[in-house]
């Protein structure tokens, strides 16, 4: 990184010592991003601040928390009724871990569609399937600390997934538990590895951004950038764009939050944790339902457990699955009705999860596991083999369809130039 | 990728109503006055509401995380509150003997619980636990409409339905088998003000309490609600026209 001249005297003395300020100059001002990025390219900002929400509203509440089985679920409503809008940060808190997920899954979603995980980019997509399952793990936990009916047996069903492990599983559990069964010793331990898992995620992020900046993000055509015709500075144009995304974002979380505080929320969870009384039916947080979907939806425990993990480890090994050479759907006719199906077998597992487990429910949960899972180890490898993509635009700046050539493309190409 | 978003939103409307669950409960659907985005408390309700609840409800039920100087909410004065308070034997202690007393509650106090601890609270009610009042409302889905049909939804048992002794039949419980007596009569609480002291009207004074007890600042919560929204999105409008101009010398590939 080659130094930059200030005007400040006492910013270039420093600079010149500890390149920060031409760190973030490169990376936040100058740092050359595709012009063509639509408004899905907004969730990764929309994520990190996502995360510096639940990170500070967090913090906040813990200086009023109690993680004790006596006194949780009272200090949770003192800080409800006590605390100087404590209502306010605990329902950001709360509605908070669910905004989250939705800007996650969408962040997801738009890597599947337009083939960021694929080549450069494998490592940035791996180290963003990490950061997934450590978000899941902190919500898991941060939901227990409560300590309402649906945290204390959400913590009993889960933990004991680990029970299906050959040999060790029962004293894996006991390990977990600090104890033989959820009780005051799970909960400490919960409470200090929710405060510790999300610095962790932030430590993941840094490398996602690292990763990222290496090449840069992908784009909507999913071609490589050509040169400066091809790029804009991030700093004012997506700085603006992704404010202008942010402010969407908040007006719907702030919806939430003020008007609808408890919509994702489980009545349940309002009941002080009684081990004594299961209730009539245990449902996790919307954001693991489909994963739930695939853990009932395998009549051995161990299998179910083994598919849950599954259902994420497929994403981690996603890019050599998928080994077409074309990155976005638009130019992958088949891939695109894939994905969509993939889409919609993803909201039939959310919805199958919520469901019980019985009849018609079970059926369709188990024929949505195997969809998803024939979806990432069958379909995609056989579509990069079989499928005949759309002709690629050359550049984006010059969207001139390398094999269809001719006067459409001339046309379209003639009246474009940069300005800028 | 529009229907994306859409069905995403669809999905995580629907889910609360998902997990709800059906059954054949009736519940019935009435008015109230805190719901909407500018739902507002009706303190004169709620004034009766309380008197309900004190003079049948707080036999069994505890109001735990509800103190005295909370009842402010209500409508009632500094000195009306110590007076309510002093009407409570509240135990405190130990004293400097080292005994614990009994005193007259001040406004700090907690409402105190009719039985000294759960098993005692078993004991007197046949095996079943009285639920805590406190967060009752938002412990129950549908909570407003739910505890005002199950108040006022106990019946006779249809032919076939075997009512075993100690519990009673109400078309809005799950189940239908509940094992808290029939609360509200009518006319058995009187009002100063003379409202409708029907089954109806104690219900729904009942409900107007219980929502005050769960959500005490709903009435901030909404009003900040609609100031923050205000903001947000004429922000919106603001960072949209800031985005435009902004991107007006770059061409569109």
């Amino acid at each position: 990184m080659e130094s930059k001249e200030f005007k400040n005297p006492v910013v270039s003395w420093i600079d010149h010592r500890l390149p920060i300020f031409s760190f973030l100059n490169h990376e936040a001002n100058e740092y050359p991003t595709p012009k063509n990025l639509n408004y899905f390219w907004n969730f990764g900002s929309l994520a990190g601040i996502a995360l510096v929400i639940m990170i500070v509203t967090g913090i906040t509440l813990a200086m009023s928390y109690t993680a004790h089985t006596d006194y949780a679920f009272d200090s949770v409503e003192r800080i409800m009724r006590d605390v100087n809008h404590g209502w306010l940060i605990r329902y950001i808190h709360m509605n908070g871990a669910s905004f989250f997920f939705i800007v996650v899954f969408i962040h997801i979603f738009r890597g599947l569609y337009y083939g960021s995980y694929k080549a450069p980019r494998e490592l940035l997509w791996m180290l963003g399937v990490l950061i997934l399952l450590l978000m899941m793990a902190t919500a898991f936990m941060g939901y227990v600390l409560p300590w309402g009916q649906m945290s204390f047996w959400g913590a009993t069903v889960i933990t004991n997934l680990f029970s299906a492990i050959p040999l060790v599983g029962e004293n894996i559990v006991i390990w977990l538990w600090g104890g033989f069964s959820v009780d005051n010793p799970t909960l400490n331990r919960f409470f200090a590895l929710h405060y510790l898992l999300p610095f962790v995620i932030v430590g993941v992020v840094v490398l996602h951004l690292v990763a990222l900046h290496r090449f840069g993000s992908n784009n909507p055509l999913g071609i490589d950038t050509r040169g400066p015709q091809d790029t804009l500075p991030f700093h004012p144009y997506y700085t603006i764009k992704d404010f202008f995304g942010l402010s969407v974002f908040l007006t719907f979380f702030a919806a939430a939050v003020f008007f609808v505080p408890n919509m994702m929320g489980h009545p349940d969870n309002y009941i002080p944790a009684n081990a004594l009384q299961t209730p009539a039916h245990i449902v996790p947080e919307w954001y693991f339902l489909p994963f739930y979907a695939i853990l009932r939806a395998v009549p051995d425990k161990l299998g179910g457990v083994l598919a849950m993990f599954g259902a994420i480890a497929v994403l981690f090994v996603l890019p050599w699955l998928d080994r077409s050479p074309i990155r976005s759907a638009r130019f992958r006719p088949i891939f695109k009705i894939f994905f969509w199906l993939l889409f919609i077998d993803c909201l039939v597992l959310g919805y199958i999860g919520a469901m019980p487990a019985e009849g018609i429910y079970v059926l369709i949960g188990r024929l949505a596991t195997v969809w998803y899972f024939a979806h990432f180890l069958i379909i995609l490898p056989v579509l990069s083999v079989i499928e005949t993509p759309r002709p690629l635009p050359q550049s984006i700046s010059q969207p001139i369809f390398s094999a269809a050539g001719g006067g459409l493309a001339g046309a379209m190409s003639a009246p474009k130039e940069k300005v800028e | 990728m529009k229907r994306f978003l859409v069905s995403l939103i669809g999905i995580v409307m629907s889910l609360p109503v998902l997990a709800a669950g059906g059954g054949d409960t009736v519940i019935r659907q009435a008015e109230w006055s805190f719901s909407g985005p500018f739902g507002h408390f009706d303190k004169a309700s709620m004034q009766r509401g309380f008197q309900v609840y004190r003079e049948v409800c707080a036999g069994c039920h505890s109001l735990k995380y509800i103190a005295f100087r909370n009842l402010a909410d209500l409508g009632y004065s500094e000195a009306e509150i110590k007076a309510i308070a002093a009407e409570y034997d509240v135990e405190d202690g130990p004293n400097d003997e080292g005994e614990m007393f009994t005193r007259p509650g001040i406004p700090a106090d907690r409402m105190p619980s009719p039985y000294a601890n759960d098993n005692a609270a078993r004991a007197a009610n046949n095996g079943a636990y009285p639920p805590d009042l406190s967060l009752i409302f938002k412990a129950r889905p549908n909570g407003a409409d739910y505890l005002y049909s199950l108040l006022t939804s106990y019946g006779d048992a249809p032919a076939g339905k075997d009512v075993p002794e100690g519990m009673y039949y109400n078309a809005a419980y799950s189940g239908h088998l509940i094992a808290m007596p029939q609360p509200l009569y009518g006319e058995d609480v009187s009002y100063a003000d003379g409202a409708d002291d029907s089954i109806d009207g104690h219900a729904k004074d009942l409900v107007n309490f219980l929502a005050w007890t769960a959500e005490p600042f709903l009435e901030t919560r909404k009003r900040t609600g609609v100031a923050v929204l205000t903001f947000l999105i004429l922000l919106v409008g603001v960072s949209y026209g800031a985005m435009k101009f902004i991107w007006s010398d770059v061409k569109k590939a």
